[in-house]
């Protein structure tokens, strides 16, 4: 018979307020195994380990059952208490009477009364514990970083500070993402690309480094510290080795048509470009869609006069196979489309803009040159109107938009306010908006300076309809506070739309098996505890692609994914999961049913000879590598003969909890 | 329609998948959302770990409820578990069917990490279902009764 303790935790009066602990602990003296029972303010402190570590020691306790918070939390730290005790740690089940009992019941008897079963379930799950010894796993000392906006350049720079290699994966033909096509930035309202240029060209330059342009992750295998991804770098039909970016092909491309997606697709490009003077790598790319001499084999304009002899029509997209120990999402985001939101006239009117269109028109380097003047007729808008909370903040009923709020509108609102005022005192600039939310260092201070020094006119209200009427848009609101509805003849509308995933970030999330939330953005292994790694292993979030951030919040994420990454390839080995399939030789007959659903191919046969009572014959058995198996159980249920179990999870420890919660 | 015991609670097990409905659970706790006593919540490492036995041992045990939530289809931590679990429910629960276990009592439901609240609404929904359903007596074993 083994000996069980069974400690059960108040976690203050997180549990002790539903769950008289007392009463458990009373309860579980008179289960079948159970020895000792006691309870304690908090067991996770050090005095609540040392009462475990000492009834461990005082009662010869083959294993523990502790009735506390979820095994998500303090399963861990519980098993590295029994372990210092001398106790295998796999010998510690833990009853969650927190988040699955304290928390959400309100009625003292019943979550008592529950909590009782929760903990005769570990109980009975304990019985049949064996203690496992975790094996260890090599790790491979590269980082794969996918996205190479601000987050990605910066978590590459970081880890390879560190000395590791990082390739980064970008899709675009250039690194640099949203930020490159940033005019200025809150709060210091420094130029974008001159803070933005220093860091890709350092990240171009560092040899730990690796940017893998126009190219995308199409497949990842393995688990943490032995990832492998393949990656399919496209043709460019331009040699990077060669090409120098001195842009000579320019006004020869006869081609002319091609929609310059770095402005916005407010200008057209030809079909060979470099989407902008600071790209990174500064190597051309010939668009497919659109060049003449791939669509009709004519033309060849741009081999003839390049001189690097950099051009070659018939390269073909690359494969590349590589190694890594550790994966970075730092996909990004996109503005949503604000077409189907039909009020704003997004889609009919030219003079209706999002932000991010607003940000080329006032670049330099941008479509107008950085004159601010209206798509439509290129006259400088004299009155503006910028409509907050496009897309952000609906109801989810309505499925008109995003539920969440797109957190950085409100300040690059101000900020194109406040610029476009400077620049342009003559016109008039008036803000609808829902809340002005500005948390944030020297953020409040940044919004006022708009109202108080750049007299932007803010109107708390929405707005019911933009309408073309003659040369104006003529926007209809609701001024909240005057209680009035009012009308603004406007030149220039401008949306600050919401943002969303990279659409590419579902299939991303899939292929890493990352979860992600229902907006599709990636979610983290705690909110609170671990806010950059993903629940899966390996797995760091940096960036957008976890939620939104303005520039200062993505660069610190960012750094924190890279010390989670450099943590772990510091590592030499990784101890394994020991709750892995193992198959009874005995009841085996090698059916090979279970190989077919392994997701990680970690079964094999072997000719074995096997002995046993009655049987001692040379047979066909299933083996599985410990190395390779993630414990997913698949195979224990496919498994004909009954042969197939997994450690941890073994099928007498689950009917045991079943039999415990139902009787 | 329990007719015959006033007091009858029904005892419903759930199966929750380590890494997405287990933590879903988890959310909808640190949430302070509420639904029923009645569910106890099995930790499972996939959907896919869910033997069909463990079901049909839970009606043989007097559950009169058994709802299994793994990871959404697609995002399985081990990349196609729930894709197995699916099929393999689906055969189970029409078998229980054919043994007069009705439809109602068993379900499959996906919740990922990050929905809380549909894992509270989820289970108060099939408390509900199962009270209206009654008391299961089909395939429950008399002899594991504590009288
Ligand atoms: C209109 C506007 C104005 C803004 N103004 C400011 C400001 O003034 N100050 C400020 O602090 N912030 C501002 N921001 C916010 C700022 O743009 C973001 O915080 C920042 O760009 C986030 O960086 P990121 O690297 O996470 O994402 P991104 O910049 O979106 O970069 C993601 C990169 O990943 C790539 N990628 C995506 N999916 C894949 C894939 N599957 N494979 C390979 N590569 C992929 C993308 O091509 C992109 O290059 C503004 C945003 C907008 C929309
Ligand atoms: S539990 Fe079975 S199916 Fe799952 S990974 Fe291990 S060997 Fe493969
Ligand atoms: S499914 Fe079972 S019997 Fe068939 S080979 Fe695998 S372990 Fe052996
Ligand atoms: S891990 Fe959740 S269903 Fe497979």
């Amino acid at each position: 018979m083994q000996k069980i303790g069974v400690f059960v935790c108040w976690c203050g009066s997180n549990i002790a307020g539903t769950v008289d602990v007392e009463a458990v602990a009373e309860a579980m003296k008179t289960v079948p195994g159970v020895v000792f029972s006691t309870h304690y303010q908090y067991m996770c402190s050090a005095a609540g380990q040392k009462l475990i570590a000492d009834a461990i020691h005082e009662h010869h306790l083959d294993g523990i059952v502790v009735a506390s918070c979820s095994p998500r939390m303090h399963e861990n730290t519980f098993r590295k208490t029994a372990e210092a005790a001398g106790l295998n740690p796999y010998m510690v089940e833990i009853a969650n009477i927190r988040e699955q009992c304290s928390w959400i019941h309100k009625d003292k008897e019943e979550g008592t009364a529950k909590a009782i079963v929760l903990a005769k379930a570990a109980v009975a799950k304990l019985l049949h514990n064996k203690p496992l010894t975790a094996g260890t796993s090599a790790v491979t000392k590269r980082c794969l970083v996918i996205g190479g906006g601000i987050a990605g350049i910066q978590t590459a720079l970081d880890v390879a500070d560190a000395g590791y290699e990082v390739d980064i994966v970008e899709q675009r033909p250039t690194i640099g993402g949203r930020m490159a096509q940033l005019d200025k930035t809150f709060p210091t309202l420094d130029c974008s690309a001159c803070i933005l240029t220093p860091k890709m060209v350092e990240a171009a330059q560092n040899e730990k480094i690796n940017i893998i342009s126009y190219a995308k992750v199409e497949k990842v295998d393995g688990f943490v510290g032995n990832f492998r991804a393949t990656i399919r770098k496209k043709a460019r039909c331009v040699d990077e080795t060669k090409c120098t970016g001195c842009s000579l092909y320019m006004n020869k491309c006869p081609s002319k048509k091609g929609k310059d997606e770095f402005n916005m697709e407010m200008n057209n490009r030809p079909a060979i470009y470099i989407p902008f003077a600071q790209a990174i790598p500064n190597v051309a790319v010939i668009d497919p869609e659109q060049c003449v001499k791939l669509k009709t084999g004519k033309c060849g304009l741009c081999q003839k006069v390049c001189t690097a002899g950099a051009i070659d029509y018939t390269q073909q997209d690359e494969l590349m196979e590589r190694e890594y120990g550790a994966i970075v999402v730092a996909t990004g985001f996109k503005p949503i489309d604000p077409s189907p939101l039909n009020e704003y006239g997004y889609a009919e009117n030219a003079d209706v803009i999002t932000s991010l269109e607003l940000e080329r028109l006032m670049n330099a380097a941008g479509p107008t040159k950085g004159t601010l003047l209206r798509p439509s007729d290129l006259k400088h808008p004299h009155e503006i109107v910028f409509i907050q909370c496009v897309g952000s903040r609906c109801d989810e009923n309505t499925k008109r938009g995003k539920p969440y709020c797109s957190k950085i509108c409100c300040m690059y609102t101000a900020k194109h306010a406040m610029l476009i005022r400077d620049k342009y005192p003559d016109t008039k600039v008036h803000v609808f908006y829902i809340d002005v939310r500005t948390p944030g260092k020297n953020f409040d201070e940044f919004y006022r300076r708009a109202v108080e020094q750049y007299g932007v006119d803010y109107i708390k209200g929405m707005v019911g309809k933009v309408a073309r009427e003659g040369d104006k848009l003529m926007v209809r609101g609701s001024d909240l506070i005057s209680n009035q509805q009012v009308e603004i003849a406007a030149d220039l509308v401008v949306l600050a739309t919401a943002i969303e995933p990279d659409p590419s970030a579902r299939s991303i999330g899939t292929m890493l098996t990352a979860s992600m939330d229902t907006n599709d953005f990636f979610t983290e292994a705690h909110a609170k505890l671990r806010p950059v790694e993903s629940p899966t292993a390996g797995i760091f979030l940096s960036g957008v692609a976890q939620g939104p951030k303005d520039v200062p919040e993505t660069v610190a994420q960012a750094s924190a994914a890279a010390a989670k990454v450099i943590g772990l390839l510091a590592k030499d080995h990784l101890v394994t999961n020991p709750c892995v399939a193992g198959s009874d030789e005995l009841l085996c007959n090698g059916c090979s049913q279970c190989e077919k659903v392994c997701p990680y191919g970690a079964i094999t046969y072997v000719d074995k000879e096997v002995r046993g009572p009655g049987v001692r014959e040379v047979r066909r058995v299933a083996q599985v590598n410990p190395a390779v198996c993630q414990g997913c159980g698949a195979c224990t249920v496919t498994c004909p003969s009954g042969a197939m179990d997994l450690k941890g999870f073994t099928n007498q420890q689950i009917m045991a909890e079943v039999d415990a919660i139902c009787l | 329609m329990s007719v015959n015991n006033p007091n009858w609670k029904p005892k419903i097990v759930a199966f929750c998948c380590n890494w997405c409905s287990y933590a879903g659970a988890d959310l909808a706790g640190s949430g302070r959302m509420n639904y029923p006593a009645d569910v106890k919540i099995i930790r499972v490492p996939c959907s896919c770990r869910v033997n069909p036995l463990f079901i049909l041992r839970a009606f043989e045990r007097g559950a009169d409820g058994v709802i299994i939530c793994g990871c959404h289809p697609g995002d399985c931590h081990y990349t196609s578990g729930n894709y197995y679990a699916r099929r393999r429910l689906t055969m189970l629960f029409s078998l229980l069917d054919y043994l007069g276990i009705e439809r109602d009592r068993t379900r499959v439901e996906w919740v990922s990490a990050a929905e809380g609240a549909k894992f509270a609404k989820t289970m108060n929904e099939f408390v509900e279902t199962i009270y209206s359903l009654g008391e299961n007596r089909k395939l429950s074993d008399i002899r594991c009764k504590k009288s």
